[in-house]
């Protein structure tokens, strides 16, 4: 069983190690030196900020089950939708490429689908080195038994180092049925990808709704999976077309077999743009007073070339889908650009949009603390200056 | 129906504020809540009971206090609340929680088990994928609507990026919700008689016979390697007084100087 050992001679009680606790649960003992917490959660924070390396965590230097340097080559899952491969792929690839040159290995995309040759082998232009291709009929939609199932299984025979998808509703419902199949480490929405020298997947993502950053890592088991944000790693871009080699993977009945069915798809988007793939994300909250305002967004939004995001206010209200929710019980977006309109920028909204690249703010009330994370806030009638907004694009296209 | 939900307890994550002089994080004072998205797994679940009769049995993995997101449970219509608690699952990665957890199911027995799309203070979404696939059951994630269920099998639509599509699955199964399912009730006065009363059963590894190599953080293939504060965003200009024309003709300015559009 794992502990926190706190070494008693090595000790000089200074602490330090109880101010860093991020879940305060170190307290000092009577004889200055810290009891060893129940709840602790081996975060690591205090060994680190031990200034006497007088703090060990115990019990976990388990031996590697796997052989790891059997491991080789980084892997994007090549996410298709409606026969088209997903937007949020190229910034795997390019994360993906400098990953593979810093560990002199090959890239490969993994593609599950069913008639998208043409998507393939377009995947030539962007530095891939290979292509592990199932085409099947069962494959066009994703269904959690299918994809786990023959992913598992190419882990197995190929024996990858790191394994990327995107931080997608089929990303993560997936590969997290992987990472137990094989016994992997899976890391959820990282927004910072590195690799140390030894070869360990440095994986940063944001925790308690943006208030911490934590770098994991997965020292014994491989492959080393992660969950990609999108819009935060920079896409690859098409290039010459180089020669890539296509492995056609063998699917047998057995390999799709899938106790769920998709019995109908709804599409349901009210622009073209879907939220979480947005560059530009225009949204709207109580400050519209009225469902049909909604229009002001709609219209922004649309000369910008954005989507439309909305406040759980106007959610609740019933004013628009709960799809387009932003923030703590909706979805975490991280455009370049994000635009709020009528919002008071309360904390469940903000970690939802608070690492967005620009954060423009309009509302009329000068205090709304919207503005203290807004790059631009206009203090104004959200009805009076979107209009004027559209009108000055219009003008100077 | 046996139902079983499952149901964190979470720190108010936005009450989690970061010290700017020493950069740690300042948690004096932060309650606990039941995670956000488990308080509609637990409304789903006592809305499948009252259809359907049967039993809803919340499952929890924490240290003792988590006990108190079982009574809460119980106040809002669950029957019973487990807690699943031990020193060895100490330090479990999504992979060992999922594995404690789709063990707990085991034991116990169940014909669903619904589940929150994802906990506020780690926001991974695995650990339903995860319980689902350590129990070799079919999972359905991100449910908006459960449009009906049997014992046999329900028929759900699943929320995803452009839409949703309507899932057919068999039962048992495990379901991931959002918080479009429903809206949860407030407890009733009974109900926070019972929860006051209930009686929470605990369940150890050994209770629920898991591998004491596969939990905790010894079963865990992630580890946290560091922690740290992220830059603090802070407002950049605030434009007050413009006229509206003025306004906007000084935002597309400067939106297009620095190429945002
Ligand atoms: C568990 C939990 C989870 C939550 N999750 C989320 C979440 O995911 N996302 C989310 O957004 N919220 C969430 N909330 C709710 C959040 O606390 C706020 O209630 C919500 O964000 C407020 O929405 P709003 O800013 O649109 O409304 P308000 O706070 O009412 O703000 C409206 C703003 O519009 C301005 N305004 C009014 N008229 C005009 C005008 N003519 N021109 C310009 N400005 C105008 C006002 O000055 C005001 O600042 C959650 C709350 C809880 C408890
Ligand atoms: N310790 C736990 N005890 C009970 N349920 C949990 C626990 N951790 C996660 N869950 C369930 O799994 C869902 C997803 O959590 P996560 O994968 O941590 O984001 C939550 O909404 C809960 O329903």
């Amino acid at each position: 069983m794992a502990r926190l050992v706190i070494l008693g001679d090595k000790c000089i009680g200074c602490g330090q190690c109880i101010d860093v606790c991020p879940f305060g649960v170190l307290k000092m003992g009577d004889d200055n030196i810290p009891e060893v917490p129940e709840d602790c959660r081996f975060c690591n924070v205090c060994v680190e900020a031990c200034p006497v390396d007088a703090i060990v965590i115990e019990g976990a230097e388990e031996q590697p089950e796997k052989d790891l340097g059997a491991y080789r080559g980084v892997w994007v899952f090549g996410e298709q939708r409606h026969h088209k491969i997903q937007p949020v792929v190229r910034e795997l690839i390019g994360k993906g490429r400098e990953l593979a040159d810093k560990r002199d290995t090959y890239l490969g995309v993994v593609v599950l689908g069913h008639n998208i040759e043409e998507e393939v082998k377009g995947l030539a232009h962007y530095g891939v080195d290979k292509v592990f291709y199932a085409d099947d009929k069962a494959l066009e939609d994703y269904r959690a038994e299918p994809y786990s199932r023959i992913c598992s299984r190419l882990v197995r025979e190929y024996k990858p180092e790191i394994v990327l998808a995107g931080a997608t509703t089929t990303g993560r419902s997936f590969l997290s049925r992987v990472a137990v199949d094989v016994y992997a480490g899976l890391t959820a929405d990282c927004t910072g990808l590195d690799i140390s020298e030894e070869g360990l997947l440095l994986q940063t993502r944001p925790a308690f709704g943006g208030n911490i950053m934590a770098t994991i890592i997965t020292p014994n088991h491989r492959p080393q999976m992660s969950t990609v944000r999108h819009k935060v790693m920079k896409e690859a871009e098409r290039g010459e077309e180089k020669p890539i080699e296509i492995i056609r993977v063998e699917i047998g009945e057995e390999d799709v077999v899938s106790r769920t069915t998709i019995i109908e798809f709804v599409e349901e988007i009210e622009e073209t743009v879907n939220l979480t793939e947005a560059d530009i994300i225009v949204s709207g909250g109580r400050g519209l007073g009225d469902p049909e305002n909604f229009s002001y967004i709609r219209d922004l939004a649309k000369a910008l070339g954005g989507a439309v995001g909305s406040s759980r206010a106007a959610v609740d209200a019933g004013w628009i889908p709960y799809s387009h929710q932003v923030g703590q019980t909706g979805k975490t977006v991280q455009p370049k650009l994000y635009v709020a309109c009528g919002i008071s920028g309360a904390v469940q909204h903000l970690v939802g949009m608070g690492s967005s690249k620009t954060i423009v703010a309009i509302n009329k009330d000068p205090a709304a603390p919207i503005f203290d994370v807004a790059d631009i806030g206009i203090v104004g009638d959200l009805f009076q200056v979107i209009p004027a907004v559209i009108r000055e694009l219009e003008t100077r296209k | 129906m046996r139902i079983i939900v499952l149901a964190k307890q979470v720190p108010e994550t936005t009450e989690v504020t970061v010290d700017p002089e020493t950069g740690t994080l300042r948690r004096e004072g932060v309650p606990a809540i039941v995670n956000p998205f488990d308080t509609y797994a637990i409304e789903e679940g006592v809305r499948i009971k009252e259809r359907l009769g049967g039993e809803v049995t919340v499952v929890s993995m924490g240290p003792p206090q988590a006990e108190a997101v079982l009574r809460e449970a119980i106040s809002v219509g669950a029957d019973k609340g487990v807690l699943v608690t031990d020193r060895a699952f100490a330090g479990s990665d999504t992979w060992a929680t999922s594995c404690v957890l789709a063990a707990a199911c085991r034991t116990l027995g169940f014909d669903i088990i619904i589940a929150g799309k994802q906990a506020i203070d780690g926001d991974t979404a695995q650990v339903g994928p995860g319980v689902a696939m350590h129990l070799g059951i079919p999972q359905v994630t991100y449910v908006r609507r459960i449009d009906q269920i049997d014992g046999e099998h329900a028929v759900v639509e699943r929320l995803l990026e452009d839409g949703y599509e309507v899932v057919e699955t068999p039962i048992p199964a495990l379901f991931t919700v959002v918080k479009e399912v429903n809206e949860p009730r407030l407890p009733s006065l009974r109900g926070k008689m019972a929860a006051r009363k209930a009686e929470i059963r605990r369940l150890t590894a050994d209770d629920i016979g898991v591998d004491s190599k596969r939990v905790g953080l010894e079963g865990s293939p992630t580890r946290v390697m560091k922690v740290f504060s992220p830059p603090k965003r802070s407002g950049g200009e605030k434009w007050e007084g413009l006229e509206p024309s003025e306004a906007a003709q000084k935002l597309v300015c400067t939106l297009r100087d620095s190429q945002v559009i």
